[in-house]
C-alpha cells in the first residue's frame, strides 16, 4: 500500500504545511480520538501553519462513558460472578469507588479482548460462566458488537450478554454545534465512523452551519491533505462534506451494516461524561434480544452519575479549550494520577496531550 | 499423564528421583561426585558480576522459545551487559502440583541448549513443589556469575552528549510472539521471540572496542523507549532518537498497528542498546552484523546534552520533536 | 474512536469468516458486515472485522497526488538554496 508514511514523503508534506499562508483565524475540531492520537504522536500538532488551531471532540468512546456504567460493571462482577469482558481501552477508566483493573487484582474475572468475537468465544468454551462485554464504541466498532449477538443468537449461546453503552456521533456533534460560541470553522471527520456511515448525514453541517467538513484517513499524510482541504473550503468559501480517504469511506457508506445495527438496537437517551445526558445518543437492545442483556439478567442498582471530578474535562471534550488551558493538565492531573475522564483513557485527549507532549 | 506431586517437593526419595533422574538428567550434569548444598567456583578476575532474575511469563510456551530458554538468555544477557563473560548459573524452580513432566522435560532440554549455547554451566539449584493453584504452572530464577572483561567500564551512568545511540535489531519481537496466544487473539505467521543468549555478538564486541562501549543495556519488558529512558536518567542526559532510523519488522508493525501498541514499547529479549564513541559508531555497527544474521544493529540516535533530570527526545517522521515517555498502565489492545 | 489495518484476503470460509494478512500475520476475521468480498481484496479490520473493502485504484491516486505535493515542495526548497 505505498507507503504513505515514508519519511521522505512526511519531511516535505510537513514543513509545506508549516509553511502554507493561513489568512485569517481557523480553528478547526478533530472529532475522532484516534485522530487526537494519530496527530500528536505523528509530531503533526507542531506543523501546522500560524493562523490555524486544532481542537479536539469527544471522539473517543472511553472518555464519554460514564462513571455509572463502570460501577454497574463492577457490581455484576461483584453481585452476580460475572466474567467481565472488555476492550483494553476500559481497564482503567474510574468508577466512583475503583476501575476495572483493580477489582481484577483483587479476584474477579475481567477478561481483555481484541474483539468481541473474543468474548463469545470464552462463553462458548465456558458454558458454567457468564460473561459479559461491555459494549463500547461509536459507529464503527458498535455493528461488530451487533454481529457478535446476532451470532450468540444464531448458534444459542445462553451464556454470553452486552452492557450497552454505545454512543452515536451525530447527536454529539449536533449539541456540539448548537453552543454558539463554539468558535469553529471546520470539523475533521472521523475515516471509519464515516466508513459505516456515509457522507450524507454529515450534510446539514456544511448547509445548515456553514462549516467546512472533510472525512479523513488516520495517516499523518491523510491529516495533512485532509487540513489542505479544509483550509480550502474555508478560504473559497465553500463549506462541503468532502472526502479525503477515498480509499475506504465512500458517500453510502455500509448499508449492511448500518442494517445489522438496526436488527439488533434502537436508539435511546445516553449520558456522556463531560457533556451530562443527550437525547438518543445511545443504543439499547430490541425486546427480540433482551435475552442478551446483562442490566435484565443481572440487575444492579448503582447511584446516579456524579461527576467527581473539578476538572475542565467537559470544556476539553467540547473543544471549548485544550488540555493545557486547564489548571490541574500536567501537574495535579498526570497519567500516573489521572483525574478527569480525558487524562485516565489512554485514547483521551489530555492523555495523547501529555504523553506525546513536546517538553 | 505423569505430573509433578507434592510428594516430589517433600525431601524423601521421589525427590531426589525428580532431581537426578528428571532435572541433572535432562541438564546433562553428572553427578558422580555427589550434590553438595552449594558449588565452589574457580575464576581469574576479581572483578565479578552476580545478576539475578525471575521467570513468570504467559503462557509458558510461546513461538520462539519458552521460560526456560527465557531463564537462561534473560540473566546470561544481564552479566553480558556488565561487560562480563557469563560463567556459570543457579536455577531455582517453583512447581506447581500437578504440572506434566512432559513439559518440564521440554523445558529442561531449552535450558541445557540455551547453557551449551551461552557457553555457561548451571551449578546449583533448587527445587519447590507446591499445591495446586499457589503458582502459575512453572516460576523460574536464575541467578548468575561473571568475570568482568579487564578493560571494560560499562555503566548506565556513563553517557555522555556526541555519543551514539546503537539497537542491535529489529524492536518488539518477543512482546508480539507472547501476545499473539493472549487476549482471545489468535495470530498465526513468522511471529518468533528473538530470546537469545547474545553472547555471540556481545563478547567479540567487547573484546575489539572496550575503550569506545559505555553503555550496554538489553531492553525487556518495557522495550526500548522504557531502557533509554532508564539511560537518560542514570547518566543525567538527554537523548534524541529518529524515528526514521527505529527498525522495526513487518509482522511487529502488523500487529503494533492492529493492538494499536507502539513498538517502542513492546518487550525484546534478545536486542541490546549500546552507547558508543560517536567516531566509532558506524564501524561498531558493521561490526555486529557481522556476528550474526539476526542482528540488524543501526544508529537511532545520538546523547544531545547534559540535563538536570534527563530525558528522551524523539524527531518524528514529520521532524516534529516530542518527548518520548516511560509507559503508563500495562500494554493492553485498544480499539481507539 | 477506530483503529482500522489494511489486510489482504488469503481465504475466505463459507461461515463468515476468512484469513486476513499483513506484514506476514494471519489473523480470523469475519466478513459478516461486507456484502461480498474476493480473495486477494484488501480490507479494513477493525476489532476482528472486515468493515469495509479497500478501493486500491483510489489508494494510488491518493498516494500519487500526495508525492505530487511532497515533490512541487522539493524544488521550491531546492530553489530557495540554490
Amino acid at each position: 500500500m505505498n507507503d504513505l508514511n515514508s519519511h521522505e514523503l512526511l519531511k516535505h508534506l510537513s514543513k509545506q504545511l508549516k509553511a502554507r499562508k493561513v489568512n485569517q483565524q481557523i480553528t478547526l475540531m478533530e472529532v475522532c480520538g484516534t485522530h487526537t492520537m494519530a496527530i500528536h504522536r505523528s509530531g503533526l500538532n507542531q506543523m501546522l501553519p500560524d493562523n490555524l488551531r486544532l481542537v479536539s471532540g469527544p471522539g473517543c468512546p472511553v472518555c464519554v462513558t460514564g462513571v455509572s456504567y463502570i460501577d454497574t460493571a463492577i457490581d455484576m462482577a461483584k453481585q452476580h460472578g460475572v466474567t467481565l469482558t472488555t476492550f483494553g481501552d476500559m481497564m482503567r477508566v474510574p468508577g466512583s469507588k475503583e476501575n476495572l483493573s483493580e477489582i481484577r487484582s483483587q479476584g474477579h474475572a475481567v477478561e481483555v479482548v481484541y474483539s468481541p468475537l473474543g468474548a463469545l468465544e470464552l462463553a462458548e468454551k465456558n458454558k458454567d460462566k457468564n460473561i459479559v462485554f461491555l459494549a463500547v464504541g461509536f459507529e464503527t466498532t458498535t455493528p461488530t458488537i451487533a454481529a457478535t449477538v446476532s451470532l450468540a443468537k444464531e448458534k444459542n449461546i445462553k451464556n454470553f450478554y452486552v452492557l450497552p453503552a454505545h454512543k452515536l456521533v451525530m447527536p454529539a456533534l449536533e449539541a456540539l454545534i448548537s453552543d454558539p460560541n463554539l468558535g469553529l470553522n471546520g470539523f475533521i471527520l472521523p475515516g471509519h465512523v464515516s466508513t459505516i456511515l456515509g457522507s450524507k448525514p454529515y450534510e446539514f453541517i456544511a448547509t445548515k452551519h456553514n462549516m467546512a467538513c472533510v472525512i479523513t484517513g488516520f495517516e499523518a499524510a491523510d491529516v495533512i491533505q485532509g487540513i489542505h482541504m479544509l483550509i480550502d473550503q474555508i478560504e473559497t468559501g465553500d463549506p462541503k462534506i468532502e472526502i479525503q480517504y477515498k480509499r475506504v469511506a465512500h458517500e453510502e457508506g455500509n448499508a449492511k451494516a448500518r442494517a445489522l445495527v438496526d436488527e439488533i438496537y434502537e436508539p435511546c437517551d445516553a449520558l456522556w461524561r463531560g457533556f451530562g445526558s443527550i437525547p438518543m445518543s445511545g443504543l439499547k437492545l430490541r425486546p427480540a434480544f433482551e435475552a442478551f442483556d446483562a442490566l435484565k439478567a443481572f440487575p444492579v442498582t448503582v447511584n446516579d452519575e456524579v461527576e467527581n471530578t473539578g476538572c475542565e474535562c467537559g470544556a476539553v471534550l467540547q473543544g471549548k479549550i485544550i488540555p493545557p488551558d486547564c489548571a490541574l493538565y500536567g501537574q495535579v492531573c498526570t497519567p500516573e494520577y489521572p483525574i478527569g475522564p480525558c487524562m485516565v483513557s489512554s485514547e483521551g485527549t489530555c492523555a495523547a496531550y501529555y504523553k506525546y507532549r513536546t517538553s | 499423564m505423569k505430573t509433578i506431586q507434592l510428594a516430589h517437593g517433600s525431601g524423601g526419595k521421589k525427590m531426589y528421583e525428580l532431581i537426578k533422574e528428571t532435572i541433572l538428567a535432562q541438564l546433562g550434569i553428572n553427578t558422580d561426585n555427589g550434590l553438595d548444598d552449594a558449588a565452589e567456583l574457580h575464576v581469574e578476575t576479581s572483578r565479578l558480576a552476580f545478576t539475578t532474575d525471575s521467570f513468570v511469563v504467559k503462557p509458558l510456551f510461546f513461538s520462539g522459545g519458552n521460560i526456560g530458554s527465557l531463564a537462561v538468555s534473560g540473566t546470561v544477557n544481564d552479566l553480558l551487559m556488565k561487560g562480563a563473560t557469563p560463567k556459570h548459573l543457579s536455577l531455582g524452580l517453583i512447581i506447581e502440583e500437578g504440572f506434566a513432566l512432559e513439559d518440564l522435560n521440554t523445558i529442561l532440554k531449552d535450558i541445557k541448549k540455551h547453557c551449551d549455547y551461552a557457553g555457561v554451566t548451571i551449578v546449583t539449584g533448587d527445587t519447590k513443589v507446591v499445591g495446586k493453584g499457589e503458582a502459575d504452572g512453572i516460576f523460574i530464577n536464575t541467578s548468575g556469575v561473571g568475570e568482568i572483561l579487564p578493560e571494560t567500564n560499562i555503566k548506565g551512568s556513563n553517557a555522555k552528549p556526541g555519543q551514539a545511540v546503537i539497537v542491535s535489531g529489529t524492536m518488539g519481537e518477543h512482546g508480539v510472539a507472547v501476545m499473539a496466544k493472549r487476549n482471545e487473539l489468535d495470530l498465526e505467521g513468522n511471529i518468533t521471540s528473538d530470546a537469545m543468549p547474545l553472547t555471540k555478538t556481545v563478547l567479540p564486541l567487547l573484546a575489539k572496542f572496550a575503550p569506545s562501549v559505555h553503555v550496554l543495556r538489553d531492553p525487556t519488558r518495557g522495550g526500548v523507549a522504557t531502557t533509554l529512558n532508564e539511560i537518560a536518567l542514570d547518566s543525567h542526559v538527554e537523548i534524541s532518537i529518529q524515528e526514521s532510523e527505529l527498525p522495526v519488522s513487518p509482522h511487529v508493525q502488523a500487529v503494533s498497528d492492529l493492538l494499536g501498541f507502539d513498538p517502542l514499547y513492546l518487550p525484546c529479549e534478545g536486542r541490546f542498546l549500546a552507547i558508543v564513541d560517536g567516531d566509532k559508531a558506524n564501524e561498531i555497527v558493521a561490526f555486529i552484523n557481522a556476528q550474526d544474521q539476526n542482528n540488524k544493529a543501526c544508529i537511532i540516535g545520538t546523547v544531545e546534552k547534559t540535563a538536570t533530570t534527563g530525558g528522551v527526545m524523539l524527531t518524528t517522521l514529520t521532524g516534529g520533536k516530542r518527548v518520548l515517555d516511560l509507559p503508563v498502565g500495562e500494554l493492553l489492545p485498544r480499539i481507539c | 474512536m477506530c483503529l482500522g489495518v489494511p489486510m489482504k484476503i488469503l481465504e475466505l470460509h463459507d461461515n463468515g469468516f476468512a484469513i486476513a494478512e499483513s506484514g506476514s500475520v494471519n489473523l480470523k476475521i469475519s466478513t459478516q458486515l461486507l456484502e461480498k468480498v474476493n480473495l486477494g481484496d484488501y480490507v479494513i479490520v477493525h476489532a476482528g472485522f472486515a468493515i469495509e473493502i479497500l478501493d486500491e485504484k483510489a489508494a494510488m491516486e491518493t498516494f500519487a497526488l500526495l508525492e505530487e505535493l511532497a515533490k512541487s515542495h522539493e524544488e521550491v526548497e531546492n530553489e530557495r538554496f540554490k
